[in-house]
């Protein structure tokens, strides 16, 4: 399943927030869930490649997820995307 | 010798400096035999578990010394530590290449680090800097080395290094610490927005701090003003030390009207806002207790990219904006003030002898109605999320006010039509800062919902004398006799029609400044964030009624630093706060 989402962290997603979506991620241990934006894919479960796509506010993310609860996941991580988080 | 920096963390730090060494640490390729692969993968996992039992230890202690929210990097740190991604990564590298632990590491966290480097938000660069802490801590682990205390000092020192990583800046203690400076950084960075929150007086961004400085040298930092003196004389350091007194009396001060309304002896409420120039700053201007934005700069989204924002994007930041603040708290968005001193690449604006006195701001709007109306149905739409309200900027004369106005109108119709909400009740204002304005204020009241003052061009229109020319420098005089007449004309022409008068420029902020606007009847005073709090300091001191005898006093005197000594003797408040 696919959905985009927009960051509304006026900081973008630093951090805390890439925590906050590595660790929602996370709770799907059999889903698999990746983030998608400029061109790079990574795994919603790392904090590390949740930090390196640099997404700041305003920006469009596209949300995959496959497997087990893929649409729970699919709503879960879209909501944890969308918070601001300072 | 002065060095120059950036301003970190406001302050100023007095004694001898202190010069941290960069401790080299080994990441030589080395390639090991096959048997030993695993006994170095097991080194590896075994300095990890070391580190994160250390970051344990600081997120704790950091929680206790200052709370939960700073310790939270360090949570993020131990993350990075059981990320695959990361140390999965280097325990890979260490069994596919047979190569040590510490080159496997490093070069997994070199590529991320590169990653976060090349990013253009400053914020995600500094990102970089919380890979060097970490993989620094797992090097220094498998290295056996205890890390050197930076508090082992017998009295205070001025710190500098090449770069102080979040886990070094926590753990330093104020009574040993003065104050620290370093060759790199920036506002943003984590060493610098925690020197803030410990009162840690700072500067970053030295560039060649540590080479250029000498340990035991006397040393004045001056966090306010980016400055590092080196070798002051002594009545530099006696005047230091009363800055430094008054300063951290005052910050004292400021703690106890953080998130209080601002209220004036005589129980008037005026309102305390910040300026802000993008949605990152909502925060600052949040955290620095401003009661909403009082001027929300909208270039940024046009700025730096080939071509217009969408709506889409426009409402997006607008309603980051708004929802940052919270749905009370007022927001006044300017709409595009372009031209002049600021170009687009994608508008093709023809070159001018006078941009100042050109094709700008409201003036391109109604000429370009199609690129205005992009912006007025954002802000319309984002209107419904908090109390948003809306300004134009550069009204020269009645009949802009009334065509700005009519596409409003007629942008409204629209989104009726198409059944979009908006606030139909959001209140429309003006700035002024083209003396025509201020001069037909009266006129102009009856048709908006509010004004506000933009003193910067105010001055700089008024006086005729462009405030990017030194040659002229002398003329920008905010406090000179014409403009503070202006100013009231304006005022008093608002109330007169039930209206508000606000003042966005930096003139609002001044603490010489805020006597007088209080006592001619200014209802909302924006700002930088930074000001916020002195300025609430100084409004919760002062009666109105008292300051309309200021005001009319200073009104009535000749020269602009006639005005100023005169409010800073008759004033006591403003003395006590002047640092």
């Amino acid at each position: 399943m696919e959905k985009q989402f927009t960051i509304k962290n006026p900081q973008g997603i630093h951090a805390r927030p890439a925590g906050a979506i590595m660790k929602k991620a996370n709770e799907f241990p059999n889903a698999t869930i990746s983030l998608e934006f400029n061109g790079r894919k990574v795994s919603a479960k790392s904090i590390t490649g949740v930090l390196t796509l640099g997404m700041k506010a305003g920006d469009a993310v596209n949300v995959i997820t496959e497997g087990d609860q893929a649409a729970e996941a699919l709503d879960a991580v879209g909501a944890v995307l969308e918070t601001v988080l300072d | 010798m002065q060095l120059k920096g950036i301003a970190a963390a406001s302050g100023y730090a007095i004694g001898p400096a202190f010069i941290m060494q960069e401790q080299a640490q080994d990441v030589e390729r080395k390639v090991i035999d096959a048997s030993q692969v695993e006994a170095e993968v097991s080194r590896l996992q075994h300095a990890v578990n070391q580190a994160m039992a250390e970051l344990e230890k600081i997120k704790d202690d950091t929680a206790a010394k200052l709370g939960e929210h700073h310790a939270e990097i360090f949570a993020t740190h131990i993350l990075v530590l059981q990320d695959e991604e990361f140390v999965g990564q280097a325990l890979e590298k260490v069994r596919s290449e047979s190569v040590n632990a510490e080159y496997a590491l490093h070069e997994v966290a070199q590529q991320l680090i590169d990653i976060f480097s090349s990013m253009d938000s400053e914020y995600m660069r500094e990102r970089a800097a919380d890979f060097r802490d970490v993989s620094k801590r797992v090097l220094a682990a498998l290295s056996g080395e205890k890390s050197a205390s930076l508090n082992d000092f017998e009295s205070p020192v001025v710190l500098f290094a090449h770069d102080l990583t979040p886990s070094d800046t926590a753990q330093l203690d104020r009574s040993k610490v003065a104050g620290f400076a370093t060759n790199i950084g920036g506002r943003t960075s984590h060493s610098a927005i925690m020197a803030r929150s410990m009162e840690i007086p700072a500067v970053v961004g030295l560039k060649n701090g540590t080479e250029t400085v000498n340990n035991g040298d006397m040393i004045i930092l001056d966090g306010a003003r980016g400055l590092i003196i080196v070798h002051p004389d002594q009545d530099t350091i006696a005047a230091y030390e009363e800055k430094k007194q008054k300063f951290e009396k005052r910050q004292e001060e400021m703690k106890l009207y953080k998130d209080k309304p601002t209220v004036t002896l005589d129980g008037k409420h005026v309102e305390l806002v910040a300026n802000i120039g993008n949605p990152e700053d909502a925060l600052g201007a949040r955290n620095n207790g401003a009661e909403g934005v009082g001027l929300f700069r909208t270039e940024f989204l046009y700025m730096g990219r080939d071509n217009f924002p969408t709506e889409e994007e426009q409402y997006q930041a607008y309603t980051t904006v708004a929802e940052t603040l919270g749905k009370e708290k007022p927001v006044v968005i300017r709409t595009l003030d372009i031209g002049g001193d600021k170009e687009l690449p994608y508008l093709e604006l023809p070159h001018e002898m006078n941009p100042f006195l050109g094709y700008r701001a409201i003036r391109i709007c109604l000429d370009q109605v199609d690129l205005f109306k992009t912006q007025l149905r954002a802000i319309l739409r984002a209107s419904v999320h908090g109390n948003i309200k809306m300004m134009y900027p550069m009204i020269a004369t009645l009949a802009e006010l009334r065509q700005a106005n009519a596409i409003l109108d007629e942008t409204k119709a629209e989104l009726d039509k198409e059944g979009i909400a908006y606030n139909k009740d959001m209140e429309v204002g003006m700035m002024v800062e083209i003396p025509a304005a201020a001069i037909i204020a009266d006129q102009l009241a009856k048709e908006v919902d509010f004004f506000s003052i933009g003193t910067n061009d105010l001055v700089q229109y008024t006086m005729a004398a462009d405030r990017m020319n030194e040659k002229v420098s002398h003329l920008t005089q905010p406090f000179n006799p014409a403009v503070l007449r202006l100013i009231r004309m304006v005022i008093d022409a608002a109330h007169k029609e039930g209206k508000w008068a606000g003042m966005c420029g930096e003139m609002a902020g001044n603490l010489t400044a805020i006597p007088i606007l209080l006592g001619l009847g200014l209802d909302e005073f924006s700002m930088s964030a930074s000001s916020v709090l002195p300025a609430r300091v100084l409004l919760s001191r002062l009666s109105r009624e008292d300051m309309q005898d200021i005001a009319a006093q200073a009104l009535m005197m000749e020269h602009e630093d006639e005005i100023q000594r005169f409010v800073q003797e008759r004033v006591e408040a403003v003395n006590q706060l002047l640092v």
